[in-house]
């Protein structure tokens, strides 16, 4: 079964280390801007959102790239939508079509995304609260349904 | 240079002028960035004789060479100037966000200078500076502040700020970033307020790279792995530090009824599981974390009804100390409002508690007239002391002596010996008498009273040992004054270089080794400072800069003391009781162990060890 990249919205605290590691893995500097993943911080309820590209089954980023640099499948155990730098040409149509703002420019000539570190993503490994997991997909998202209906049960027995 | 960005943005509020320096390499190596920087600049910019409400005192706001690195908890930045509560230098240091978009703008350091003839904000959107009209801002509260700020520029802009106290000139007025952030103490606030400059934004796009990037790596995974300590990383993930106040009531130094005791009935209402589990919107579980920080002590809290009803950020031990124990309140409601009304005003919760709970006294003993306060001010009046800081913050009716701080206030009804502050600033929420550590820490504190520049009760109480570099085996006697003097040095030097490296020292600190901070460091800036000796050299030459600021502002050896009560009424019960503090025990040799004269000036010989120009 394919691995995930998976966040768990409650281990969140919007420190931001998953930025500062994705972009020093990356371009071996420390700069949130050029992370491919960013947190959405709501201090006010304590919600933090970590979004990262979901890895599309229909990536429209790879429909509308013109030179077939974005390509999609199987790689180290995940499934996986990747970049061919050396194919990119820098157009920015898949920016324009990727509904998550998860793919970027970065005027070095081509666009980034998150590739999953080939296997072994590096803001999990810097996520200390465990917000961000690399699991099997199944096993993710059947945890998200319990907490789900843990929440509707909650929500019944107080109405 | 890796770490440092290499720049320094001058603004001169006088002239509406900004200018960009290259930051020297060799001022950089000896003194780091945060505190040590600042003073470095400040001692050789400022007259320390000055008026710190002045347009010649000058505002620095520095990071550290970690700040908006990967290293853990590198968040933070420093607030150096003259101080306007003690006359003496101020390092207020912070959190959140802001500290690291200021090096990401490209950004070591701001310097302030002058006075702008109406108020303005600065906005740093990278290379492009703009001192911007805050008129419309005036009078806003810190979060109105923020918001206003940030839709007038980006949204995801960083915003440090004052509010109503800081443009009111109140003594311990704070600069409040990303909402709910404090540089807090000393009144630095009102340094910005003076120089009518309301706010300062920020957003950076650049990166901050680092000498040794694997190496860097290595270290960084190193400090995680030395975080897993079970208090650090469950206990204070759990309840944040609010769980402090029930250990401090067991141990028995809560400070209660301005410091007349140190065991306080209420403890266990206002205690770290109530706040958790009634007020944190996350109940008891890591909530709201500064930028890169492991820990996420920061709570998020609502009070959901009630006269007391709001919803904001904290609090913190320090604040449930001295706005709920030191005045003798037992009600989390009034001590969290306290708490939100300080972050909106842009006040000092420890001080603002401290001067509270001294006019409390103050009242109860007869010196302090009702007709004067307008109510009856006894411990426990948390409805009064609700009202007071708001009017404090306007420097309405006697709001305007409690603006003063406690030092004044008490000095005005005739009893300056019930003002519990080293040089003027309020004690934190240790009374000294549980340990003669920590009490000669606060005497000798540059900034005045203060236990983070400094965290002796650490090895009094929890066996720690400085990183390694206390050999105790385990913690000191508390109540001896054996070796104490030779510990407040190491604690003093070594936390100068943490409060100058721009990480936060909660993180690192419970760790055994203290090669896991120098390799920080040395990986991130490609510095060798030739083992421990060379690391604590430098931050002696820090802490002796500022003591060289401190004697030139006017400060003598009479000013490194503590209050009658410390020295003189034994604490009158619990684990403490019977104790006081024997400064004259310490304090010579303490003077002697920093090759100081018997009056407390550094000698000719250590100045020029130290590589410090006088």
């Amino acid at each position: 079964m394919a691995k995930a990249l998976t966040v768990n919205l409650d281990k969140c605290t919007g420190c931001r280390s998953c930025e500062l590691a994705c972009s020093f893995k990356h371009h071996r500097e420390f700069n949130p801007v050029k992370s491919n993943i960013h947190v959405s911080i709501f201090t006010e309820n304590a919600f933090y959102v970590p979004v990262v590209c979901f890895q599309c089954d229909k990536a429209f980023c790879a429909e509308v790239c013109p030179t077939g640099a974005i390509s999609a499948g199987e790689a180290n155990g995940a499934y996986v939508v990747t970049v061919d730098k050396g194919k990119c040409v820098g157009c920015k149509m898949c920016t324009l079509a990727c509904p998550f703002g998860v793919i970027t420019y970065q005027s070095e000539g081509h666009v980034q995304k998150c590739d999953l570190c080939g296997g072994e993503p590096e803001c999990v490994t810097f996520c200390v609260p465990g917000a961000l997991e690399f699991k099997e997909e199944t096993a993710a998202t059947l945890k998200k349904t319990r907490v789900l209906a843990e929440k509707i049960y909650r929500q019944k027995e107080v109405s | 240079m890796d770490g440092w960005v290499g720049k320094i943005l001058r603004v001169n509020l006088t002239k509406g002028a900004v200018s960009v320096e290259d930051l020297d390499e060799k001022t950089a190596h000896d003194y780091i960035g945060g505190r040590g920087l600042g003073i470095k600049y400040l001692y050789d910019e400022i007259d320390p004789k000055i008026d710190p409400l002045s347009p010649r005192n000058k505002l620095i706001m520095a990071t550290g060479p970690l700040t908006g690195t990967g290293a853990l908890a590198g968040s933070r930045y420093m607030v150096v100037t003259k101080a306007p509560l003690t006359g003496a230098i101020a390092n207020s240091n912070s959190g959140g966000y802001f500290g690291a978009e200021l090096k990401y703008a490209g950004y070591d350091m701001v310097i302030f200078e002058g006075k702008a003839k109406e108020p303005v904000y600065l906005w740093i959107e990278n290379d492009n500076i703009e001192i911007r009209s805050a008129k419309d801002l005036w009078g806003k509260n810190t979060h109105e502040t923020t918001s206003l700020i940030q839709s007038e520029t980006d949204d995801d802009a960083k915003v440090a700020c004052i509010g109503p106290a800081g443009e009111n000139l109140v003594k311990f007025a704070n600069i409040m970033n990303d909402n709910g952030r404090a540089a807090g103490r000393s009144g630095v606030g009102a340094v910005m307020g003076s120089k009518n400059l309301k706010a300062v934004a920020v957003r950076g796009t650049n990166g901050v790279t680092v000498a040794d990037p694997e190496g860097f790596r290595e270290a960084v995974l190193d400090a995680i792995k030395e975080f897993h300590d079970p208090f650090m990383s469950e206990v204070l993930a759990k309840y944040g530090t609010a769980d402090v106040v029930e250990f401090s009531n067991e141990v028995g130094l809560l400070p209660t009824r301005n410091f007349q005791q140190g065991t306080f009935e209420g403890a266990a209402k206002i205690g770290g599981a109530v706040i958790a589990e009634k007020y944190n919107i996350r109940g008891a579980k890591k909530t709201k974390a500064c930028f890169g920080c492991p820990l996420a002590c920061g709570r998020v809290t609502r009070v959901p009804d009630g006269e007391f009803k709001g919803e904001g950020e904290g609090p913190e031990y320090e604040t449930l100390g001295s706005l709920g124990a030191v005045c003798g309140i037992d009600n989390p409601e009034p001590i969290i409002k306290a708490n939100y009304i300080c972050n909106e005003m842009g006040m000092d919760t420890i001080s603002a508690g401290a001067t509270i709970g001294c006019a409390m006294e103050l009242f109860e003993k007869g010196f302090l007239p009702e007709k004067d306060v307008g109510t009856k001010l006894n411990f426990g009046n948390g409805r009064a002391m609700v009202e007071l800081l708001q009017k404090a913050a306007h420097r309405e009716g006697f709001g305007d002596v409690i603006a003063e701080g406690s030092y004044r206030l008490a000095e005005k009804y005739g009893h300056p010996e019930l003002s519990m502050t080293v040089k003027k600033q309020e004690f934190p929420n240790y009374d000294p008498r549980g340990g003669q550590g920590f009490a000669l820490a606060y005497a000798t504190s540059n900034r005045g009273a203060c236990h983070i520049r400094q965290e002796v009760h650490c090895v009094e109480f929890f066996g720690i040992s400085l990183m390694g570099i206390i050999k105790t085996g385990g913690s000191l006697d508390r109540f001896s004054t054996k070796g104490k003097p030779e510990v407040t040095k190491q604690f003093q030097d070594f936390y100068c270089m943490i409060d100058s490296s721009g990480i936060c020292n909660f993180i690192i600190i419970g760790s055994p080794d203290h090669n896991v901070f120098i390799n920080l460091m040395e990986k991130g800036t490609g510095l060798n400072f030739g083992g421990l000796k060379g690391f604590l050299k430098t931050g002696e030459r820090i802490f002796n800069l500022e003591r060289l600021f401190n004697i030139k502002a006017g400060l003598t050896s009479k000013d490194d003391t503590l209050p009658k009560r410390m020295l003189e009424e034994p604490m009158p019960a619990g684990p403490g009781k019977g104790y006081v503090v024997h400064l004259d025990d310490m304090l010579p040799n303490y003077y002697k162990t920093r090759g100081w004269s018997a009056k407390g000036v550094p000698s000719v010989k250590l100045l020029a060890d130290l590589e410090i120009k006088a």
